[in-house]
């Protein structure tokens, strides 16, 4: 019973959270208000792993709710359930786009699209360099400008840079170096 | 079969070295999708991300069924969506099984702030990369600057975005489109 309740709990994340796995904790958090599957503290902590983890952060979540609510099973059968809408919707839109993408009207609406998905993940990469290069929070603290730049970051950005366009090796490569890296020099 | 086996190996390797989300998969997309085996184009998976976002449902598994449909049908986006969900499922049950403040972790911190140091590399590279294939005219650039700066320092949802530069691109070619 239980295994069906959290499938189709779910379905339903999947089905209305449009926009990505951060989308998601808003229905989680009411999720947690509505059972006692878990409680909002838990839930703070999963999205905290879900982060630093690899993998999509809404796959995460769920897999974390189902294996605290059910077990193994559990995880298996919540990740079923939010991936279920997302086969079904993306594989009749991957059916009629393979039918229309050279109409006129779709092309058109693709050229608008293309610049405006670059912005966003641009957007995204921005996001990722100021948290990641910078210490806002720390500088409006000293308004030491020297407190503003993580230097350390700095530094193997700069190298990743180099080395990533000089020799076009695999993304992996360069995230197990830039953890080493993190390890080493206490990041 | 060799290919449905392909499909699940690759797109685990791309939900397990994905670190932050969806965008933070492009690189991974680009280089095994694009580079090493010529599954789809980069303005496809442009494609792919613009319906991913404005669709239900988690980018990164949306942009998986939508590659996985267009190799092997059904059975292919079953199959992708299965191998970027499967590292996750491994990790989060060992994680959520055997640690306690698994974040809190010094290791833990350090090596992810690293990591992200590389994602911000990487996901710049790919950014340039992109922009070079779809970003061809003053139009495009106009549209990459509206998505940018609304994006980045509002709260306007990326799913407007989304809408609003499909209508400006069918608005621009209406006559295009009438003629034909």
């Amino acid at each position: 019973m239980i295994y069906i309740l959290l499938f189709f709990e779910f379905f339903k994340i999947g089905l209305f959270a449009v926009g990505g796995g951060l989308a998601t904790i808003p229905f989680l958090q009411d999720l947690s208000d509505k059972t006692d599957w878990f409680t909002s503290q838990e839930l703070v902590d999963m999205i905290a792993v879900s982060e630093s983890t690899p993998g999509p952060i809404g796959i995460n979540m769920a897999t974390y709710v189902g294996f605290k609510t059910a077990g193994i099973p559990g995880g298996a059968i919540a990740v079923a359930g939010i991936v279920a809408p997302s086969i079904i919707v993306i594989v009749l839109i991957a059916h009629y786009y393979m039918k229309f993408s050279e109409k006129p009207l779709v092309k058109s609406a693709f050229y608008g699209l293309r610049p405006a998905v670059v912005g966003l993940i641009g957007a995204a990469g921005f996001e990722v360099v100021k948290i990641s290069l910078f210490n806002i929070n720390k500088f409006f603290e000293t308004k030491a400008v020297t407190d503003l730049i993580n230097i350390k970051s700095l530094t193997l950005f700069a190298v990743i840079l180099y080395f990533s366009n000089k020799y076009k090796k695999h993304p992996i490569v360069y995230i197990a170096f830039a953890a080493i890296a993190g390890i080493l020099f206490k990041f | 079969m060799k290919e449905l086996w392909q499909l699940f190996i690759i797109f685990c390797r791309i939900g397990g070295f994905t670190f932050g989300g969806g965008y933070a998969m492009l690189p991974m997309i680009q280089k095994e999708i694009v580079e090493k085996r010529n599954w789809a184009t980069d303005e496809e998976i442009l494609d792919y991300y613009a319906i991913g976002q404005s669709t239900p449902g988690i980018i990164a598994v949306n942009t998986a069924t939508f590659i996985g449909y267009k190799r092997k049908g059904i059975i292919g986006a079953i199959v992708a969506t299965a191998g970027m969900v499967f590292p996750s499922l491994v990790i989060i049950t060992l994680i959520a099984a055997f640690f306690r403040n698994f974040q809190d972790y010094a290791i833990v911190k350090h090596a992810f702030s690293g990591i992200r140091v590389a994602v911000a590399v990487l996901i710049l590279n790919a950014i340039i990369k992109m922009w070079k294939n779809s970003v061809k005219d003053w139009k495009g650039i106009t549209v990459f600057c509206v998505a940018f700066a609304v994006t980045a320092f509002t709260n306007i949802s990326p799913v407007i975005v989304i809408v609003a530069s499909a209508a400006f691109g069918i608005i621009i070619n209406i006559k295009r489109i009438e003629a034909k």
